[in-house]
């Protein structure tokens, strides 16, 4: 055999064997980071959360790497709580991937205690149980299994307020007083008689409300019972909360009092700061992203009221642990260093996220707010978390309610009749329950 | 042939001189090898087309005749073809099936006839060719994200640049996102960015091939520009413009980082009103992680295009058949 022809074959089997194994390691470095880090006392930990949690804003992660010097903590954030809680749920599928710490929304709660028990741990082993005096009854009551494990420690609470924009009020020569407002908008009836009056001398291009799929969110959190009722059974169709929450906002669609936006859409975050509309039903978590997307221009021009109708509760969150996590006995000394009365108050502070913690509550009661022109948030909010109702959870609660807005979607953006929607709304529920 | 006949006569003379018994064992062994060692070569990408492609292919079809859902994996529901037989009922899937054929066509057609008409302005003598011919292929090596996400802000209905330009000329602002035609046109537009330079250039390559003197013919014969276009290079296209359409139709039918990036919105806008098959697809799995459901809307797919693809070199094969018949 010529020796050119031997090296070229040589060449060419090299090349296979190279080939293959490249293609090989790329297939397999998907989540082979953060191993070695253990090594000499040293630990990473991965928090994986969405939205706002407002630790880091508060500097809290700083604190807990002084008081702890071995450990280094990592946050991933994903703005869309839909798309974290899609890959979240991949990975917990695959087994690979998860950080120690996972946010978990209150509205997945029931999906994590009925379905996926499993998969996280039960933090009764390291030592929950002594925690849970120290928050509110339904909040641990929700995180906790039929047999008793405890899958995640509380951070926030959602007490529902309506934030407004005083400036744009002005304009429209609305009182901007939130004692007044709260009066004149008791009943949800009042605030769409308020809106009618606001279209009618509003400054170009700003409507009254973002969208009425806040509208609805912030009404159905007035409700204890919602899609589905104690005993698991799906029960949105024929309850008569659903149905007014349905109607007010249909009615707002229809007297053209929304600025037609999707929430948590690129339009959605520009129009806080232009200006496109004069209030937003906030839960307390809200603040953080008003502050965010409005930035220090709109300091000083937003203002929080109580919201119509009564006391409500949207949202709020939990931390948990994976199984699968590297570092679980480091991660749940740092949820519960996170979740303590002092750190939940801190994050109010910063934030707006309001504690779940009974002990912070107590510490926060005096809070105001200076980027909402001094409202005094802990009391709005605290008065709010009180009264407001203990909520069946269900195990599709939040894809339930995805299809319900994206129906009224329709009805505020494409003029499509409420009941043609509400058909929609139904195909698009069977579709998500499979 | 003639190679292999006195190869294989070799060890059959055991006796005779030559080679030593160890020498023929090596010889043997040579032979053994030059015989398998093509199989060695081709082996890791089989090894791989197996793990990732034939496995993965019939698994699906395995796990689309059971109902399965993410978050419970590992209870699986025999179904049979339920799964497939639901989508017949289903108005969502042919609101998709639908889109992904409008989407196709609003996207494909001017896509390749600009591409064509690109491709025939790049053929002639043109000063900075090479500069164009590069400059055109740069939407092409742009993610499909980070364009996807320009254009949203473009199409934006309140601070959008079209709408924007509309309204200068005194249109009234469209709403890019929630329009059905509107959406559709927006979502097309991208996929239009991003393909036609790509074409163009494989249009372009096909034009070189078509022999020089073909046109000097016709310029002799007084033929104008555009009659060159139809007479000679169209003719002598047809090959190449096959191959673009069988892959324009598979990528159309495939179609699914643009809708899905365009709003965000994995149910395709707020009515479905531009989700595509791709898209519906992963809203099954991934938005209401119904596993089966997806596999069997992915197994759909894979029988669509095979059909597509199958009556596209159909009709091709009978024009040439016509064309020899001549």
């Amino acid at each position: 055999m010529p020796i050119a022809r031997a090296a070229k074959r040589a060449t060419v089997r090299l090349g296979a064997v190279v080939l293959a194994g490249a293609l090989l390691a790329a297939c397999g470095t998907g989540d082979s980071s953060d191993t070695s880090d253990s090594a000499g006392g040293k630990v990473t930990l991965n928090v994986d959360l969405f939205g706002s949690f407002g630790f880091k804003e508060a500097g809290l992660y700083e604190e807990y790497q002084k008081l702890n010097p071995n450990i280094t903590i990592k946050q991933s954030d994903t703005q869309d709580e839909a798309d974290y809680w899609k890959s979240l749920q991949t990975r917990l599928a695959g087994g690979g991937g998860l950080a120690d710490v996972q946010g978990v929304e209150v509205g997945r709660i029931a999906s994590v205690t009925q379905q996926q028990a499993d998969k996280f741990q039960d933090l009764k082993e390291f030592g929950a149980d002594k925690l849970k005096g120290e928050f509110a009854e339904a909040k641990w009551s929700a995180a906790t299994t039929k047999d008793g494990k405890v899958l995640g420690l509380g951070t926030d609470v959602g007490p529902e307020a309506m934030c407004y924009r005083t400036d744009l009020f002005e304009q429209a020569g609305l009182p901007t007083d939130r004692e007044e407002l709260a009066k004149k908008w008791s009943t949800w009836d009042g605030y769409l008689e308020l809106g009618k009056q606001y279209k009618k001398k509003a400054p170009a291009k700003s409507a009254w409300l973002d969208s009425v799929g806040s509208l609805y969110g912030i009404m159905i959190g007035q409700e204890k019972e919602r899609y589905y009722d104690a005993s698991g059974e799906l029960i949105y169709e024929k309850n008569p909360a659903v149905k007014a929450a349905w109607d007010t906002s249909v009615e707002a669609a229809e007297a053209g009092l929304s600025a037609k936006l999707d929430q948590w859409s690129p339009q959605w975050n520009q129009a806080f700061a232009a200006g496109s509309f004069a209030t937003i039903p906030c839960p307390a978590w809200m603040l953080g992203y008003v502050k965010g997307q409005a930035g220090d221009a709109g300091k000083g021009k937003w203002d929080i009221a109580k919201l119509p109708g009564g006391a409500g509760n949207w949202g709020g969150s939990y931390l948990s642990i994976p199984r699968a996590a590297k570092h679980k006995e480091e991660a749940y000394a740092l949820i519960a260093w996170l979740t303590a009365p002092e750190q939940q108050a801190k994050v109010f502070q910063k934030q707006g996220n309001f504690p779940s913690s009974t002990g912070a509550i107590e510490k926060i009661a005096g809070a105001k707010d200076t980027y909402f022109s001094d409202a005094p948030i802990g009391q709005i909010f605290g008065e709010a978390a009180k009264a407001s109702p203990v909520q069946v959870l269900g195990v599709h609660d939040q894809n339930v309610m995805q299809q319900i807005t994206n129906a009224l979607s329709e009805v505020e953006r494409k003029g499509v009749s409420s009941e043609k929607a509400w058909g929609t709304a139904k195909k698009g529920v069977d579709n998500v329950i499979g | 042939m003639s190679l292999t006949a006195t190869a294989k006569a070799g060890p059959r003379s055991p006796a005779g001189p030559g080679p030593g018994p160890d020498d023929g064992r090596a010889a043997a062994l040579r032979r053994t090898w030059r015989k398998a060692s093509p199989y060695a070569y081709i082996a890791p990408f089989f090894t791989l087309f197996l793990a990732f492609g034939l496995f993965p292919l019939l698994y699906t079809a395995f796990v689309s005749l059971y109902r399965v859902e993410l978050q419970t994996s590992g209870e699986m529901e025999w179904r049979g073809i339920a799964n497939y037989t639901a989508l017949f009922t289903d108005e969502f899937f042919w609101t998709s099936l639908r889109n992904t054929f409008t989407i196709g066509v609003l996207s494909t057609v001017p896509q390749l006839a600009m591409a064509l008409g690109l491709a025939h302005l790049l053929n002639y003598k043109l000063r900075g060719r090479t500069f164009v011919r590069t400059a055109i292929l740069l939407p092409y090596a742009t993610s499909v994200a980070a364009a996807t996400l320009v254009f949203a802000q473009l199409f934006g209905k309140d601070f959008g640049l079209i709408n924007y330009a509309l309204g200068l000329v005194g249109f009234d602002p469209v709403d890019w996102q929630t329009g059905t035609v509107a959406s559709q046109i927006a979502v097309s537009s991208i996929v239009i960015w991003r393909w036609t330079g790509y074409n163009a250039l494989i249009y372009l390559a096909g034009m070189q091939s078509i022999p020089h003197e073909l046109y000097e013919a016709a310029e002799m014969d007084g033929a104008s520009r555009w009659r060159q276009f139809v007479h000679v290079t169209l003719p002598g296209l047809r090959p190449t413009i096959v191959f673009t359409v069988i892959i324009s139709t598979i990528g159309a039918t495939q179609l699914f980082g643009e809708p899905l990036l365009f709003e965000g919105s994995i149910s395709g806008g707020i009515s479905h009103q531009y989700q595509t098959l791709g898209l519906y697809m992963y809203e099954q799995g991934w938005g209401f992680f119904h596993l089966g459901r997806a596999a069997a809307i992915a197994w759909v797919m894979f029988v669509l295009i095979v059909v597509l693809v199958g009556a596209n070199a159909l009709l091709v094969r009978r024009r040439a058949r016509k064309e020899a018949g001549r």
